[in-house]
């Protein structure tokens, strides 16, 4: 049952040949097993999922059953929860228990689906690695000596290893879609503004971007069509007709033009990974598709603008965490600005730190104009870019990650190298656009390798149809880690 | 030596709206500590800010209002500083790019003391812009601590800033009252100053004439117009005071104390935050379209100043009188419900209200709102003063009865049986028994004693319990007498 779609999951729950609660506990033991070696979830409630499980049993027996009724998922720890203690990674939020439900929470839970835990995360979103959880560091299940990649580390690890049908991420940067390559499942990051975010803890307002993970193309379609939507209670959710991501899995891809940003295939990129990809390319042009050489010349400057932009808008977003009203405050403390200081100082970790510093710099009297100003520039230029791209082209492809999954330690000690990793994937998020990892094979190390797809604005459904294709093509999306 | 005043202002004014600016919360005033708090305004994790549509139709109120520009697209901006009762870490507010750009209002200048006579001046405005309200921090909430109330944070405001155009308090404080005008006038603020509805921030500077601006003070919130005055007054002086000794003003944000009527400094540029504004990305610009504006210019009343130009041209009065009754909404509502009933009386409805009506309820202690007389109940007196039934003295009469009994100004007269004789017939009759009971001063009046006349009039308005009608005596008089 596990290794089934979730298209097949739903049947089978429909068809009553398993109820949501023997699925649920199913999920449950296999987490009560393996989790404790992988640490994937920060929190599980097994009664309030097996609740949710028994009511969409009921609702079944209704034949009242939406297309994820009965099926179990897990939800980033970013996504407020009602009665779910929501932390974010970080001992800031260790004792927030939230009072709403985010609009992706009541969207699963709308459509009858069992929220099966919150998954770890690097704190606040904030990490490429899921070293920077206050919960503890997640490992891969292909090599629990190497990292999951991140921020939505725990999602990618537990998808995995199997630990859930499919799971919510959040991709600011590249965490739906560096996890997903490092940990060899798929991930979606939809166009911004498609999925609301409301109720996701704000990392950086501009780029954050909820979307799914899973096993194949076909299940991230499914859940999509359950995630979008507009949202009056998020200013910058689009207001578009509804739609079905699903419609366009099987259409043929003759004609389909690929473009090939030579900035993705230079250096910085391990051979191991560029083998694999080139190998997908060229699976792809069996399948009808043509090449077309483009280039994006501005992307070199993504990472630069990245972490002035993103830094910029988190050291804002992240001052309403002062101890007041709710979360971590300092048991000690002298005066109003000393429970502040302390409490921000012993409630956030380091590269959370890292970052508000460096966004309360860049936005600093007298630097604003050459940082922040500057990079909103370049973004726009990047942005552009991509505009005159698909010009020539129907879908971007490269690399999702320079490597595979690194070793645990390994880059913990420079963030600079750890901030490359994401290379491929940020200039995504400054434009805009919507990008997927998917499998395409294994590196050294025997570690996976992920091919991103970056489409146009709102070619969510195109992305999927190339991605899914592939994967009938292709068995690499059905490998297991060992032991799992 | 002879100093020059510069003083520019910034007004708060709390917008009406029932809901916050950025969220489904109630703006209700004087609720129990945090009942208006909803996830918004907690700063809850994952909870982002939704313009309020009402917030900006009253922004664009105020600058069609003011003649000033409207911007087509502005931007909401975060404006970063740490307290309690601010929950995010941040303001909401505009700062590149306001909502309302340059306008100008049009004031009557009432000099405070001497015989100055009222002048017109126009103060430009230099910006309007919307943001948020913190929340109120209440000290002593329980021992030792300090409670935070967040039913405040998020409130609406407008903050209207001017140029430095004004010259003296006396200035400061008529343009300040024409702002609370205004903006109850158009609706968007209820003006309630003890309610902090119309809080004012005044930015005082002197110099010798013709030099360039001197460093200004800020006095922060003052939230009466007396206060406004006695402020400026001593920091006025004060700045004269410190620089003719020599000294220096340096760049500061005072507070006033009403108990002693001085200023003093809260803080110097010095400790100036940097509130590392920049645009908030959590909101989408706010564009404003051409219909949008056209849309809202149709909801908004006849303003002062064209009242004003009306009342003159097309109904006679003078421009002090047709100031005075735009002095507010409710006066000039209460004006025109009057006029209804005597269209041809202008002057005299005028007269009425500015005169009877204003000197009840000083004496009262009431505003225009709580007169215990309606306009429907002048305009029912002033009907009879106009179809003669009613004297002058008669009408008082009236007035007083029904100001402190109510009633139906007919009813009133006919009770008291204060209607005027114009009756002819009557009139003649009384001139008739008046003229034979004193033949002999006839005699005299008729042999060149016009001095009599006067006697006449008394002895006949007498007989007719001080009824009949004075102009229709006088000529019945002059006719009989004549012989």
């Amino acid at each position: 049952m596990i290794e089934s779609s979730l298209s097949q999951m739903g049947a089978a729950l429909r068809a009553k040949k398993i109820s949501s609660v023997e699925l649920t506990q199913l999920y449950l033991d296999r987490i009560a097993q393996l989790n404790p070696a992988l640490n994937a979830y920060i929190t599980l409630r097994p009664d309030a999922s097996l609740a949710q499980a028994k009511a969409a049993d009921a609702r079944i027996a209704a034949g009242t059953a939406d297309a994820l009724t009965g099926i179990p998922f897990g939800q980033k720890d970013i996504f407020c929860a009602k009665d779910w203690l929501t932390t974010c990674g970080s001992k800031m939020l260790h004792n927030f228990v939230s009072p709403y439900d985010a609009h992706v929470i009541s969207q699963f839970n709308n459509a009858g689906a069992v929220n099966l835990g919150k998954t770890n995360m690097d704190e606040f979103a904030m990490g490429s690695s899921n070293e920077t959880s206050h919960y503890g560091i997640v490992k891969n299940p292909w090599d629990k000596a190497r990292v999951p990649g991140g921020s939505s580390g725990g999602t990618a690890s537990a998808i995995a290893s199997r630990l859930c049908a499919a799971a919510t991420g959040t991709d600011t940067g590249g965490s739906i879609r560096q996890p997903a390559a490092l940990c060899g499942i798929s991930g979606l990051k939809p166009t911004y503004g498609v999925v609301s975010r409301y109720g996701m803890i704000a990392f950086a307002s501009s780029l954050d971007q909820a979307g799914p993970m899973g096993r194949s193309a076909e299940d991230l379609a499914l859940m999509l069509n359950t995630m979008a939507g507009f949202d009056e209670r998020d200013s910058t959710s689009l207001q578009r007709d509804k739609e079905d991501y699903a419609r366009d899995l099987n259409k043929p891809l003759s004609g389909l033009r690929i473009g090939i940003p030579k900035e993705f295939f230079a250096e910085g990129l391990d051979t191991d990974v560029e083998h694999a990809v080139q190998a997908a390319i060229a699976e792809y042009q069996k399948l009808g598709a043509t090449l077309v050489d483009i280039s994006l010349p501005n992307t070199r400057l993504s990472i630069p603008v990245y972490y002035v932009l993103a830094p910029a808008e988190a050291s804002s977003n992240l001052s309403r965490f002062d101890g007041v009203r709710y979360g971590y405050r300092a048991p000690e403390y002298t005066d109003l600005a000393d429970m502040y200081e302390k409490s921000r100082a012993q409630g956030f970790g380091d590269e959370v730190k890292r970052r508000i510093m460096i966004g309360t710099y860049v936005l600093s009297h007298g630097y604003y104009d050459a940082y922040y100003l500057q990079a909103q520039k370049i973004r726009r230029l990047i942005a552009q870019d991509f505009v005159e791209a698909y010009k020539h082209c129907d879908v971007i492809m490269g690399p999702t990650s320079p490597s595979t999954a690194f070793k645990l330690g390994e880059k913990g000690d420079d963030p600079v190298q750890m901030y490359l990793s994401d290379i491929y994937t940020i200039a995504v998020n400054l434009a805009g656009l919507p990008g997927m990892s998917i499998p395409c094979g294994f590196g050294a190390n025997n570690m996976p390798v992920g091919l991103q797809i970056i489409g146009n604005y709102f070619d969510e459904a195109r992305m999927l149809n190339v991605a899914h294709q592939y994967q009938l093509a292709t068995d690499w999306h059905t490998k297991l880690p060992n032991g799992i | 030596m002879t100093w020059e005043i510069v003083i520019g202002l910034e007004v708060h004014t709390q917008l009406s709206t029932n809901t916050k600016i950025f969220s489904g919360a109630s703006t209700a005033f004087g609720s129990e500590p945090n009942t208006q708090a909803d996830a918004v305004s907690l700063a809850l994790p994952g909870v982002f800010p939704v313009l309020n549509k009402g917030a900006v139709e009253r922004a664009i109120k105020f600058g069609l209002a003011t003649g000033s520009y409207i911007a087509p697209h502005s931007v909401f901006a975060r404006k970063n500083y740490f307290y309690p009762d601010l929950p995010k870490g941040y303001q909401i507010s505009q700062m590149d790019l306001p909502v309302v750009g340059q306008g100008a209002l049009t004031i009557l200048v009432e000099p405070l003391s001497g015989n100055a006579k009222p002048y017109e001046k126009t103060v430009r405005i230099t910006r309007a812009h919307l943001e948020e309200d913190a929340g109120k921090s209440v000290h002593g909430a329980a021992q030792g601590m300090t409670g935070v109330d967040l039913n405040r944070a998020g409130t609406p405001l407008l903050e209207i800033v001017s140029e430095p155009d004004m010259c003296s308090a006396a200035e400061a404080v008529s343009y300040a009252k024409a702002l609370h005008t205004l903006v109850r006038w158009i609706g968007i603020c209820d003006g309630n100053m003890q309610e902090g509805s119309f809080r004012c921030d005044v930015n005082v500077s002197v110099r010798k004439s013709g030099a360039p601006l001197g460093t200004r003070r800020e006095i922060k919130n003052l939230n009466s117009f007396k206060f406004m005055q006695q402020a400026i007054d001593y920091e006025v002086q004060w700045q004269i005071d410190t620089l003719e000794s020599g000294g220096k003003i340096q760049q500061a944000t005072i507070l006033f104390n009403p108990d002693t009527g001085e200023t003093r400094a809260m803080r110097s540029k010095e400790d100036a935050h940097d509130y590392r504004y920049f645009p908030d990305p959590d909101l989408l610009p706010l564009e404003i379209s051409p219909e949008w504006i056209e849309q809202v210019r149709a909801t908004l009343p006849e303003l002062p100043h064209t009242k004003q130009v009306r009342y003159v041209n097309e109904l006679g009065l003078s421009a002090y009188d047709a100031s005075m009754l735009t002095s507010s909404r409710e006066m000039a509502d209460f004006f025109e419900t009057v006029l209804s009933a005597v269209p041809n009386d202008a002057k005299m409805c005028a007269n009425w209200i500015m005169g009877e009506v204003n000197a009840q309820l000083n004496r009262d202690g009431l505003d225009m709102s709580q007169s215990p007389i309606t306009a429907q109940q002048l305009g029912g007196i002033l009907k009879r003063i106009a179809d003669d039934t009613l004297s002058n003295s008669g009408a008082k009469d009236v007035f007083r009865t029904m100001w402190a009994e109510g009633g139906d100004a007919d009813a009133i007269i006919e009770a008291k049986g204060l209607k005027q004789v114009s009756d002819s017939g009557a009139i003649e009759a009384i001139v008739d028994g008046v003229m034979a009971a004193n033949a002999e001063k006839v005699a005299e009046y008729r042999s060149g004693k016009d001095k009599l006349f006067g006697f006449f009039v008394g002895a006949a308005m007498k007989a007719s319990q001080g009824k009949a009608n004075p102009a229709q005596l006088n000529e019945v008089l002059k006719q009989k007498l004549a012989g």
